[in-house]
């Protein structure tokens, strides 16, 4: 079962199984992988937004929590349960 | 070796606590400049070694690896490949790690190492990670990676002579070879992540389940509603603070400098010299760093928020509402600086990594109201608005001062959405950002910034009006009228021809009169100054005490000027760019003119256009 990052309610857990690099800019994308957000990553989806919008997520990456935007997570796949 | 002093570059992830380690090691000794043609700081500083020898330390920007994605990483770069121009070549480096984020701060680590410069790793917040329980064994750290490391707590002091003591050993080695890094496509970033984690699980002895107590403050801090109330909350006590604690140095300033100003008006002969000296530049420095007392309190807020690891929620909770004109989450802090003064506002926003996000948060930021308009406000509300009750607890002289705080962000936020779109055009801004651990702010920290800050506040400010109100001086005091005549000497200098030919005749048509279009001329040097600038128009001689000169003033304009007139006058004062300082500062934090004309100008055309909107509604409501 896979979903999309953008659609996952908060407290939702998983692990990175694809990211669509081409969906984001070479420093964007480099910078996720930075913070850890690569393919095998367990994520953690913690909030989303304020007030009424649904916009940005902070997502706990490993031991790390990032803060991204919801056009960055439409590019990463999550699968369930915890990484091999 | 050679005799000249060792040149030591900290890097490090931001979040690594480098900067800590950075103050503990040079403690005050620092010196902050810029890195030439780039708005990066350069902040250096002094060690000693063991037997005394010097050592020069430079704290390069947090990066995440040696590919930049932002000049502050560009010039991190430069330094570690020794191509960053009037830099010295590196000796060694002392890469700085977060013990209990081995995984994240490794790779760049790697990179750092690769690049052949003596290194020195130091595994610093050790004293976290053993709270957490992880345990780390910095041996078999050291032998994987092949450099020595050391644990530090530099909030503590702790580990800082062993950290010198192994820098000493690596600074006594031969002459290094920089072997030049490679930039970083997917597949290497992962080879190097599955390195650095090989090696974070063979150092790590220990790691017990994850500690969530971050987590279970962030359930309330970033809750969608509630964290947004708190964040209010804390925004409300940050400006009742701004302007209730800053009170009493601010008096104390203001009567200082009409002292000094008094005593040298006394002390010398009555000249030019004299003129130049008391009205121009004490009054004029003077209306500047009255502002030092709040800009401080603000930053006290800001950095003990920013050391605790908070901004970075607030930025979160901003982020979604600042998306839909265009900005980032990254803008909030520098346009909440921006209601004391614009110029650290629009100094702060070196962090945002966009420049088109970041340019536009530096056109709009003059539109947040700065404290130098209040003098403004408070006159002209209290002249012309009566102190009646609307509402439960709601008086209509507040609410005008409060429509007026309003108008300034709508308009800055419209702004936005208009820029984004035509001049600052490009792809809507990211947002990627690594959330801190809360932590307890370091006094010491703490108090350093906060000296930095005024520094340099002082400093450019400073400058920059000192020549300013010079200029404005002579303008306003030459040529002097001839002897008998019977007009004032404001109106025969050469500002107040300006005024009343060039100035006059524009502002005309949006309600103001000869005397206003005057006022606006030494109002170029500071906001406020428009209303000792009024006073000397409407010939108030009330000295040195602006609480007298605005008293006298008040009744004097409340009978001179209709109600729309002065409805207008406010409305001009929400858009007008009247801060030289500010553009000054646009142009050096743009390195062009061409961002602060268009700033000058867009600012004067909705000041122009909501004035003479704001003066032809009221006149056509009767309102005279």
């Amino acid at each position: 079962m896979y979903s999309l990052l953008a659609n996952l309610r908060p407290g939702a857990r998983g692990h990175v199984a694809a990211v669509d690099w081409d969906r984001m800019s070479l420093p964007e994308g480099r910078r996720l992988r930075e913070l850890g957000l690569i393919e095998g990553a367990n994520v953690e989806l913690l909030h989303r937004g304020s007030l009424f919008l649904k916009d940005p997520l902070a997502v706990r990456v490993g031991r790390t929590t990032i803060i991204i935007r919801l056009a960055h997570a439409a590019a990463i796949s999550i699968a369930e349960g915890a990484a091999a | 070796m050679t005799v000249a002093t060792p040149m030591v570059a900290l890097v490090g992830n931001p979040n690594s606590g480098k900067s800590s380690l950075f103050n503990a090691l040079t403690g005050a000794r620092q010196k902050i400049g810029n890195y030439p043609g780039v708005t990066v700081e350069r902040k250096s500083g002094r060690a000693v070694l063991s037997d005394g020898r010097p050592l020069e330390m430079v704290d390069l920007p947090g990066s995440y690896s040696l590919t930049p994605a932002s000049p502050d990483e560009e010039v991190t770069r430069a330094v570690v490949t020794g191509h960053q121009q009037g830099e010295r070549r590196l000796d060694a480096m002392i890469v700085v790690l977060d013990a209990s984020n081995l995984d994240q701060h490794l790779p760049f680590a790697l990179e750092l190492i690769a690049v052949g410069t003596p290194v020195v790793v130091a595994l610093n917040m050790i004293d976290m990670a053993t709270r957490d329980g992880l345990e780390l064994d910095a041996a078999r750290l050291s032998a994987d990676l092949g450099v020595p490391v050391i644990p530090t707590v530099a909030v503590r002091g702790r580990g800082l002579i062993e950290l010198i003591a192994a820098l000493e050993a690596v600074l006594d080695g031969a002459r290094h070879r920089i072997v030049e890094p490679p930039e970083h496509g997917p597949e290497a970033d992962r080879k190097l992540r599955k390195q650095a984690a090989i090696i974070a699980r063979a150092a790590t002895v220990g790691e017990p389940p994850e500690r969530r107590w971050t987590q279970r403050i962030d359930a309330v801090l970033m809750h969608p509603i509630l964290g947004f109330a708190i964040l209010l909350a804390i925004l409300f006590v940050m400006f009742q603070a701004v302007f209730a604690w800053s009170a009493t140095p601010a008096d104390a300033i203001d009567v200082g400098i009409g002292t000094l100003g008094q005593y040298l008006g006394n002390a010398m002969p009555d000249n030019w010299l004299r003129s130049m000296i008391v009205d121009g530049v004490i009054a004029g420095v003077g209306a500047v760093v009255v502002f030092l007392p709040q800009i401080l309190v603000l930053f006290l807020f800001i950095l003990v928020l920013e050391a605790t690891g908070y901004l970075t929620r607030a930025a979160f909770l901003m982020d979604g509402i600042m998306a839909k004109v265009g900005l980032s989450g990254r803008g909030f802090i520098p346009l909440l600086s921006s209601f004391a003064c614009a110029i650290p506002g629009i100094m702060a926003t070196r962090a945002i990594s966009d420049p088109k996000d970041r340019l536009t948060t530096i056109l709009i930021a003059p539109l947040m109201t700065c404290s130098a308009r209040l003098p403004v406000y408070a006159i002209i509300i209290a002249a012309f608005i009566p102190a009646r009750s609307v509402g439960p607890g709601i008086g209509l002289q507040g609410l005008v001062l409060f429509i007026l705080y309003l108008t300034g962000i709508v308009g800055a936020l419209a702004a936005a959405y208009v820029l984004r779109r035509t001049v600052t055009k490009g792809a809507s801004a990211g947002l990627i950002m690594e959330m801190p651990r809360y932590q307890w702010p370091r006094l010491q920290d703490v108090a350093l910034g906060l000296w930095q800050r005024a520094w340099i506040f002082l400093k450019r400010a400073g400058t920059i009006i000192f020549f300013s109100t010079m200029l404005l001086w002579a303008l306003l005091s030459f040529p002097k009228p001839p002897a008998g005549s019977d007009v004032s000497p404001v109106r025969y200098s050469l500002a107040g021809r300006i005024a009343d030919n060039l100035v006059a005749p524009i502002v005309e048509p949006i309600g103001f009169n000869k005397d206003i279009a005057l006022a606006l001329i030494p109002a170029m040097a500071a906001r406020e100054v428009a209303v000792s600038a009024l006073g000397t128009v409407y010939a108030i001689n009330a000295g040195d005490d602006d609480e007298q000169a605005a008293r006298a003033l008040g009744p004097k304009l409340a009978a001179d000027w209709s109600l729309a007139t002065a409805l207008a006058f406010l409305a001009w004062f929400v858009f007008a760019p009247q801060c030289i300082s500010t553009i000054a500062v646009t142009r050096r934090e743009t390195n062009s003119w061409r961002w602060p004309a268009l700033m000058v100008g867009y600012l004067f055309t909705l000041a122009y256009v909501f004035a003479g909107a704001t003066y032809w509604i009221a006149t056509a409501l009767g309102l005279s």
